[in-house]
């Protein structure tokens, strides 16, 4: 429908249903049995619509909606790869989807069986001793990290260990999962190309740090050269290495976090692992460590004994305690087994070099309109510091909305902080050299037209279903909810 | 190196390698230090076709039994209709990412909208959050939400009588973060309210979490918390299955801050135990220091009506690590499916998953002390689920069971077994349950 702009409450007439529930034929009533004063006053105010109303309203929505099955989406650090479509079938076979957290080991065989495969197979692809997969995030994973890093520590006795080193180009998520663990962050300095400052980095390591966390490639999509020192020198000064998996894609068939001395790390199954991201989740972050960290993985764990039957194992002592209720987003786990077992050993390892290659076509493509401030081969993402020409004033921002225009999403923007007006483009392997073509047209495209029709590209998106938003008025009246908006509309 | 998800001929790679300038694509790697390089095939399996993938999918899932399910323990087995499958299988709303471009993000971020609205209306709470990862870390969220109201508190309680699935996550949580948690013994079924006060009288406590119904399926009563808590300065949390807040009082008419739960039982496969998703809802006054995603109603330049994120300088992206949390996204997909189950059930049909539960719940609770084997423990309300005592062994009967095709009531110990009954069960499989018990 076009210019279709209801809201679900809307479309309310009393009496309506879209629901069919079987007759109650119990001669108990059970409500009856509870006293009043433990019942609801006032009676909820939800949708009354048919099931036709709520078909067409959700279509209608997804219409206004851009996913990687709509068009390029190269959106930096997020890797938004292909999500196939096999693996959505093969995650909604009834004999998994309607088990029970709680069923008998005997009876749930088959989903432990792919629970365990997958851990070993991330822990092979990682370099890495074993995996938990309970977190269900990048961020629960990193979480998880570092709750074993501190648990390493403490069960050594060593309690000074309080303090996480982190680069100041580093995802959002790092410091911020530091101190949700407890740890208190210490910044390190990045060199102009966005790669950590040995010499910086020397002065900080004593016996107080913990561990230091690192992405590899970093945030601007370049290589970590010293990485195999930075891992020497933190070792020497007791602490661990921890790996953010965000930035993995590129490393898939060529190098292996724990083979460059990281002890721990996540793993995006979302990103590197395609399964869908859901608009904005469930995902599914596996925490990956090292020999000596095993033990602190969290509870509960499958494990396999010597007959090759597969249990669920919740008293580990030494385990950092539970961070899931159950085992984790179970229904995006079958989706990254379908895909690993589709690519196979004889794929998988193509995926870093194609999205490697993907990523510096563009790069080297673009480099005469867009300011690149580090030249070099990138990895799988690189950061242009918006238009080379700033004499139009177009900014990062307009750029990224034009691209909406043209029907492409828009890469992360403003993120590393290192630049002003970053632009960080990540394509993935997926896509074919005809969409990275296009894509390059239309950047060059923008680039001609901010030089010589600024206010067009200022004042985009001109064609999308809704333009400009005023976010600040949102933020300043927060309206989140139907009834708060009538409210406000009256 | 061609694949279906690969689509590079070699000649397209051939053109490329030219315009970046290398020879191979190994030069791409030519600055990474040859001792870390990959220099061994992966130990994993071989490629499968699509034919061999779905065989041994097959074969996994012959290996897994779909059973009648009475147990429950924070994973329902309730009705999921049909369409919700078919909407959210709308590759717009699932290929997509977090709504960072609103202009384009039109669809996740209504619906995102629309499920706060819902689930604010099924809490009677002011506002709800985008959604968390599950129950649990939702409730460790809540605890942290309200030692930062507190500012100076840092002390926080949580009954005895909250799941232990999300008891123990809190105290993993609280643990590392460095917040002291108390755990309130129980006293028949339910939160022991002296022991309750006498901590709230110490007066370092930011905040108390009671659950309702508790995870011996009893729904407490909290006449009288509300006041004592907030007399202590401390804030109020109820831990809540949202499906039975269609009928049972709600976190807000109890006198609550703050709420939050576990989605699943707005109608979510069990999945094994997870996706799944964790909700938090709570009065304006503790709106910035909610942790997650937040989407707010607006309006574009031509004043047309939009949807964005909002309240982000809350939000790690901005604050690093001085956020209310390190959470950067949400359940976007599973919110899309509660807010799709709500939109279809209504109150009404709500009313009636309740009733229909709530009646098996008290048929087979009936049935089974009839049989003279099974015996009260709590005599408390209960809604969907309840204890009872048996001096029968569980396992064997459980065992029993499984053979038959069904999950039983979930052993917690000292001959106490915990029963679970949605609207999926029939009157014809209760009676069957208990028969087969019998047998054993």
């Amino acid at each position: 429908m076009k210019n279709y702009d209801k809201i679900i409450f809307e479309l309310s007439q009393p009496g309506r249903k879209g629901y069919s529930l079987p007759k109650d034929n119990y001669d108990t009533d059970g409500l009856k049995d509870i006293p009043s004063d433990l019942l609801r006053e006032k009676d909820a105010e939800l949708p009354e619509v048919s099931e036709l109303d709520v078909v067409r309203h959700y279509t209608n929505l997804s219409n206004k909606n851009f996913g990687v099955d709509t068009g390029f989406y190269p959106l930096g650090s997020c890797t938004m790869k292909y999500n196939p479509k096999i693996n959505e079938e093969l995650c909604a076979l009834p004999e998994f989807t309607s088990l029970h957290p709680l069923q008998d080991e005997e009876s749930v065989q088959g989903a432990l069986e792919l629970y365990y495969n997958l851990q070993q197979m991330l822990s092979e692809l990682a370099g890495l001793k074993e995996f938990t997969l309970n977190p269900y995030a990048g961020a629960h994973g990193e979480l998880t990290g570092l709750m074993v890093m501190k648990k390493y520590h403490e069960a050594r006795g060593d309690h000074k260990r309080t303090k996480v080193i982190v680069p100041d180009s580093a995802h959002g998520t790092n410091p911020a999962s530091a101190m949700v663990a407890g740890l208190e962050v210490v910044e390190v300095k990045s060199k102009p190309n966005g790669s950590i400052d040995v010499e910086d980095l020397k002065p900080l390591l004593d016996d107080t740090v913990a561990g230091i966390m690192m992405t590899n490639p970093n945030t601007l999509g370049m290589f970590e050269t010293e990485i195999t020192e930075i891992a020497k020198l933190v070792h020497e000064a007791g602490g661990l290495l921890y790996y953010d998996g965000a930035n993995l894609n590129p490393l898939l068939g060529k190098v292996r976090p724990g083979d460059m001395g990281f002890d721990i790390m996540h793993i995006n199954l979302h990103k590197t692992f395609s399964t869908p991201h859901g608009g904005g989740g469930p995902g599914s972050g596996p925490v990956g460590v090292a020999e000596h960290l095993v033990k602190h993985l969290p509870n509960p764990r499958v494990v396999k004994d010597e007959k090759g039957k597969f249990h669920i194992t919740s008293d580990n002592e030494n385990a950092l305690g539970n961070i899931s209720a159950f085992l984790g987003n179970f229904g995006v786990m079958m989706r990254a087994y379908a895909y690993i077992l589709t690519l196979g050993k004889e794929n998988i390892k193509n995926v870093g070099p194609l999205a490697t290659l993907n990523a510096n076509y563009i790069k080297e493509n673009l480099k005469d309109d867009y300011l690149l401030p580090i030249e070099g081969v990138c990895k799988h993402e690189f950061v242009f510091d918006g238009l080379k020409d700033k004499s139009t004033e177009v900014t990062t921002l307009n750029v990224a909305k034009r691209l909406l225009d043209y029907g492409f999403h828009a890469p992360t923007i403003y993120f590393p902080l290192l630049f002003h007006e970053s632009m960080m483009i990540e394509p993935t392997e997926t896509e074919s050299k005809d969409t990275l073509d296009q894509f390059i047209e239309v950047m060059h495209t923008i680039a001609k037209e901010a030089k010589e029709n600024p206010e067009l590209v200022k004042n985009a998106p001109n064609n999308t279903i809704v333009r400009k938003l005023d976010e600040t008025t949102a933020a300043k009246n927060p309206i989140l909810t139907f009834k708060a908006l009538k409210e406000n509309e009256a | 190196m061609s694949h279906k998800y690969m689509p590079h001929s070699e000649e397209d790679i051939k053109i490329m390698l030219e315009k970046v300038g290398v020879t191979s694509i190994d030069d791409l790697y030519s600055d990474v230090p040859s001792d870390v390089i990959l220099k061994k095939e992966y130990d994993i399996p071989s490629c499968m076709s699509e034919i061999e993938l779905r065989k041994h999918f097959k074969e996994l899932a012959d290996k897994n039994t779909q059973l009648v399910v009475f147990g429950g323990q924070g994973a329902y087995d309730h009705y999921s209709p049909s369409v919700i499958p078919h909407l959210l299988s709308r590759s717009e709303f699932y290929t997509a990412y977090t709504p960072y471009q609103p202009e384009i993000s039109q669809g996740t971020l209504q619906y995102i909208f629309e499920y706060q609205s819902m689930i604010t209306e099924l809490t009677g709470m002011e506002a709800t959050n985008a959604s968390m990862y599950d129950g649990a870390t939702a409730a460790a969220e809540t605890m942290f939400m309200m030692v930062a109201s507190s500012r100076k508190k840092n002390r926080v309680l949580i009954s005895g009588t909250v799941s232990d699935h999300v008891r123990k996550v809190v105290e993993t949580y609280t643990k590392f973060h460095g917040v002291d948690l108390t755990v309130i013994p129980e006293k028949d079924g339910v939160t022991d309210l002296d022991a309750l006060f006498n901590e709230l009288e110490k007066g370092d406590v930011a905040g108390a979490m009671l659950p309702t119904p508790n995870k011996y399926g009893i729904i407490e009563d909290f006449t009288g918390v509300a006041d004592k808590i907030h007399a202590a300065k401390g804030f109020f949390a109820i831990y809540a299955d949202p499906s039975s807040l269609a009928v049972l009082k709600t976190p807000a008419e109890w006198g609550a801050d703050v709420a939050c739960g576990d989605g699943q039982t707005l109608g979510m496969p069990l999945s094994f135990g997870g996706p799944y998703l964790g909700f938090i809802s709570c009065n304006k006054g503790m709106l910035r220091k909610m942790p997650g995603r937040v989407v707010g109603a607006t309006k574009d330049i031509d004043g047309k009506r939009g949807f964005v994120l909002t309240l982000q300088a809350r939000e790690q992206h901005i604050r690093r690590e001085k956020a209310t949390s390190n959470i950067c996204s949400n359940q976007s997909l599973m919110a899309l499916y509660a807010t799709i189950y709500l939109s279809l059930l209504g109150d009404k049909g709500l009313k009636e998953v309740n009733k229909l539960s709530c009646d098996g719940a008290h048929y087979l609770y009936d049935k089974l002390l009839a049989t003279g084997k099974f015996h009260p423990v709590f005599d408390k309300p209960f809604l969907k689920e309840f204890v009872v005592k048996t001096d029968l062994d569980m396992k064997k009967v459980n065992a029993y069971l499984l053979d038959n095709g069904i999950m039983g009531g979930v052993i917690l110990g000292d001959g106490k077994v915990e029963f679970a009954v949605t609207e999926k069960r029939t009157k014809e499989e209760i009676d069957k349950l208990v028969n087969l018990m019998l047998e054993v």
